[in-house]
């Protein structure tokens, strides 16, 4: 019987041995893929024993930090944001019931210290064999308050969205988006949210929304500097070529009129170039563009960075791309000289439409001389003892146009502030450049998407902004432009000292 | 150093692991827990040592192994409990005391001669027959989680599977021992009490709608049947028969259904009918929650687990994760907290236990005490292997204890009465050689 015995040990041994391989196939190969499980509560649960990093604006204002409880005895951080709804759109939120979103979803892996950098992997390993907390890493970000406050009050009451960069290098330092909403009451009384968004003049109101990235706006005369661009590239035209504005141009056998008032459509006879975008012509823009044809317009706008997903730490899905739409999906098309309106894309109509950074990118690339910079808001993580993991360095995105068409195309948006369009941008002291924007969102009568892109000290640039508001009775220069230049003044006031 | 001292230095060893067990919760967890956690190892200590002494009065030469072995299981058993629920982790001790005594009266009745328990293998038949059948009776039986496993006397809940299991071990060892030659030769008269034994458990799947505990009889059956005549064929068409039989009831009984559906797809991308609400959820969000649940607990230890007392068990609000969690579950609560390295150490010394069983088989001189260690040895394997492979999705889920670990009186007591069976059979096996 014995050897009956032995095997039947072996078996026994085996079924046991058995259990071990899958003990180890569960624990340690299909981990990742468990984790990753939308079901998975326990990983949900157990990210909030981890002591995630701070978020901390330029100056050190602190715009996430945790609050930590005890729940059955298990230690718990959960979220707080100490500047509420001031940056919610940007930083994000991190919780139970609904995930997460904003910095605090992509930048997630050095919130709670997982990321691969090496000291992090070496901290980790050594808390979790102590049995300490996690601590995850601190994000420094590249914005300003103090600036994004006067942004966030311009816009109060409206639907609308400001994006302003420093253009030498890049970095965002205004994000700003209404309706938008306090990150601490998603948890705890989402309700508040809605209800609190739903006096602003919008439908839908979207707080969640942060339109300063992820809105899709139909651009207005505001792209007529990506067609001067292409103009001015061109080499066909110069800031000094010379048109006659007859109030329309005629496109496939019909009259598309200059942007008009009570007393009809604007007329302006004989035009140069710049005055041409100082009093943002349509007419003069639409010729400019049958002539150029859709496909150079739409490769200027390309080097702008239009068509790819603008490069930022926030997620992807937050940052869509910039360009033509065709059913709410991005139409990229083969052979525009038969797909694309020429003369209406060259004034920022057809089925173009933008995101307020893609527009504020537009802005920084003329004043950079022609190079847009890769934007971003994360200016440098810090470990939990203060030494610092990764820094940002700015890097050059696109080359956007030729030196000298940046130049002329300074000039002409000066010429746009100083007795065009955009007056009220105006600022004593520092020369401002800007472009005004007014689109028709449908028939005439109907509420416009206005805009106001600019750039200042213009003879010196540093920064470029970009304001969009929905549903505006009024144009981009009296709507619009009034909010850039309060943001261009909060900024270059915290020059001296940033 | 003499057999029973080895013993006494080992429940040392394991009375020092149970105290750093308890620290190391009561560390974690000081809001939770009190210092009185610190008392349980002392008393735990204390327990085994009177169990100790039992063995040096009835059973001097049993292996000195077995008893160490059971009492770190329980010990691992009762910190994870006391770490989930400090008041079931009291009941749990109070079990071990009623195991325990049970394991000193099974010694001291039968220190002499065990054997004679051969005369009386129709009374252990019947009887293991009589508890598998008493919780399909309408009286007594209660069904939990759609299996019929319980029975209930008032507030006292037991589950009379487990000590039937070790009624049906004897009865097969005495059985077995008397008829082997007679079926060795493999006449098809003789295979009648083969199919009585097969129709039997079926007729338990189908009562119970068990498809483990039906696969541990028969498997038990199987395997003392191959050591009796060493007709590998015999097992073979057995098992032909057991799985032609479960294909049968998978047609007939929904539960049975479920529960290999439940195995075979715990994921589904699009909602399914949910027969707990009557809505349409995803499987996971329904009736594979448990077994999914399960796994995520598993995964989160990783290799070197959470530590113990800091593993995830409830959300946020504190609400428990785990359905079942110190019963069924209680392997993915440890391994979270253990980690790889410690499952596979737990799982190592279910394999030495298996192990040292089976040398006591084959050390053992008649047939009759062969077949009694070798089935008691591979019932506590396949046990395990049921429960925990149930949790590793490598054969469809089913509720039985893990042996010496889960939370439950009836188990507890009847493993303590397996390891006095294999305790008895070692201690005479070893007289005689030594």
């Amino acid at each position: 019987m014995n050897r009956q015995i032995a095997r039947l040990a072996l078996i026994g041994l085996g079924l046991i041995a058995a259990l071990i391989v899958g003990t180890t196939y569960w624990q340690t190969w299909a981990t990742a893929s468990l984790n990753d499980r939308q079901d998975n509560e326990i990983q949900r649960v157990a990210q909030f024993s981890i002591k995630r990093g701070l978020i901390r604006a330029a100056d050190g204002t602190i715009l996430a930090t945790n609050v930590r409880k005890r729940i059955g005895g298990q230690t718990l951080y959960f979220r707080r944001y100490p500047q509420g709804a001031l940056f919610g759109a940007v930083v994000g939120y991190s919780t139970q019931s609904r995930a997460r979103s904003g910095l605090e979803s992509s930048e997630n892996d050095y919130l709670t210290g997982s990321n691969t950098n090496l000291k992090t992997v070496i901290d980790r390993t050594l808390d979790k064999l102590r049995g300490a907390t996690i601590k995850g890493n601190t994000l420094w970000l590249t914005m300003r308050p103090s600036a994004q406050r006067v942004a966030m009050q311009q816009l109060n009451g409206k639907c609308g969205a400001a994006v302003a960069v420093d253009i030498r290098t890049g970095a965002v330092l205004v994000m700003a988006t209404r309706p938008t909403y306090d990150p601490n009451l998603v948890e705890s009384n989402f309700s508040r949210i809605t209800n609190r968004a739903r006096s602003a003049p919008c439908s839908p109101t979207s707080p969640l929304l942060n339109r300063a990235t992820a809105g899709l706006f139909v651009p207005g005369s505001s792209f007529k500097v990506v067609t001067a661009t292409a103009a001015l590239d061109s080499g066909r035209y110069s800031i000094d070529s010379r048109f006659v504005d007859r109030g329309y141009c005629i496109e496939y056998g019909k009259e598309v009129q200059n942007f008009g008032d009570q007393n009809g459509p604007e007329r302006f006879g004989p035009v140069s170039f710049l005055q041409a975008l100082q009093h943002s012509i349509n007419a003069v823009f639409c010729d400019v563009g049958k002539a150029i044809g859709a496909r150079s317009i739409l490769n200027a706008a390309k080097r702008y960075g239009f068509y790819k997903s603008p490069p930022l730490e926030t997620p992807e899905n937050e940052r869509p791309p910039s360009g033509l739409y065709n059913h709410g999906r991005l139409f990229n098309p083969s052979r525009p000289q038969f797909q694309v309106d020429p003369g209406r894309l060259a004034f920022g109509q057809e089925r173009m439409l933008v995101t307020p950074l893609q527009m504020a990118m537009v802005a920084a690339g003329v004043a950079n001389h022609g190079v847009v910079m890769r934007p971003y808001v994360v200016q440098r993580v810090t470990a939990p003892d203060g030494s610092v993991i990764s820094r940002t360095k700015p890097h050059k995105y696109r080359r956007a146009m030729k030196t000298s068409t940046a130049a002329a195309l300074n000039e002409m948006m000066q010429a746009v502030v100083t007795g065009g369009t955009g007056t009220a941008a105006e600022i004593p002291g520092v020369r401002v450049a800007g472009k005004t924007g007014t689109a028709e969102t449908g028939g005439p009568g109907t509420p416009n998407t206005t805009w106001f892109i600019a750039f200042a000290p213009a003879d010196a640039p540093r920064y470029a902004v970009a304001v969009v508001l929905q549903n505006q009775t009024e144009t981009g220069g009296t709507t619009a432009a009034p909010i850039a230049k309060e943001i261009l003044q909060a900024l270059l006031a915290g020059r001296s000292n940033p | 150093m003499s057999l029973r001292n080895r013993e006494l230095v080992n429940l040392v060893l394991v009375g020092l692991l149970t105290a750093i067990g308890f620290a190391s919760v009561y560390i974690a967890r000081q809001a939770v827990v009190s210092t009185a956690s610190l008392s349980y190892a002392g008393f735990f200590f204390a327990l085994y040592l009177a169990a100790h002494l039992a063995c040096r009065l009835t059973v001097p030469y049993a292996d000195p192994f077995l008893l160490p072995m059971a009492a770190l299981l329980t010990a691992i058993g009762v910190t994870e409990i006391y770490r989930l629920d400090p008041t079931d982790a009291f009941r749990q001790t109070l079990w071990i005391v009623v195991a325990l005594v049970a394991l000193v009266v099974t010694l001291f009745l039968l220190r002499h001669d065990y054997r004679q328990l051969e005369s009386y293998k129709y009374l252990f038949g019947i009887g293991a027959i009589a508890l598998l059948v008493l919780p399909a009776l309408p009286f007594f039986g209660q069904s939990v989680n759609g299996a019929r496993l319980w029975v209930h006397f008032g507030s006292l809940q037991f589950q009379p599977g487990e000590l039937a299991k070790v009624f049906l071990i004897v009865f097969l060892a005495s059985y077995l021992r008397e008829k082997r030659e007679v079926l060795a030769q493999g006449r098809l008269k003789d295979f009648g009490p083969l199919l009585v034994i097969w129709g039997g458990a079926m007729l338990v799947l189908v009562e119970t709608n068990d498809l483990g505990s039906a696969l541990l009889y028969f498997g038990i059956f199987l395997a003392m049947l191959y050591i009796a005549t060493a007709r590998a064929l015999f097992v073979a068409i057995g098992a032909l028969l057991f799985v032609a039989g479960a294909a049968g009831v998978y047609h007939i009984v929904p539960h049975v259904r479920d529960r290999i559906t439940i195995w075979l797809h715990p994921w589904t991308d699009h909602p399914v009918y949910c027969a707990l609400n009557g809505k349409l959820l995803p499987r996971q969000d329904c009736a594979s929650y448990q077994l999914v649940k399960s796994l995520y607990s598993l995964s989160h230890g990783n290799w070197f687990g959470t530590g113990l007392g800091k593993g995830t068990f409830e959300t946020t609000a504190g609400h428990p994760l785990i359905p079942y969690l110190n019963t069924d579950f209680i392997y993915s609560a440890l391994a979270q907290e253990l980690g790889l390295v410690g499952a596979a150490a737990l799982l190592l010394v279910y394999m030495l236990f298996v192990a040292r069983g089976m040398r006591i088989a084959m050390l053992a001189q008649d047939g009759f005490s062969k077949l009694l260690a070798a089935g008691l040895t591979f019932a506590f394997a396949l046990q395990t292997f049921i429960i925990v492979g149930g949790i590793l999705r490598l054969i469809p889920l089913t509720g039985i204890t893990l042996p010496f670990v889960s939370y439950g009186g009836s188990s507890v007591v009847a493993n303590f009465v397996l390891l006095a069976g294999l305790l008895l059979v070692s201690n005479r096996a070893n007289a005689a050689r030594l």
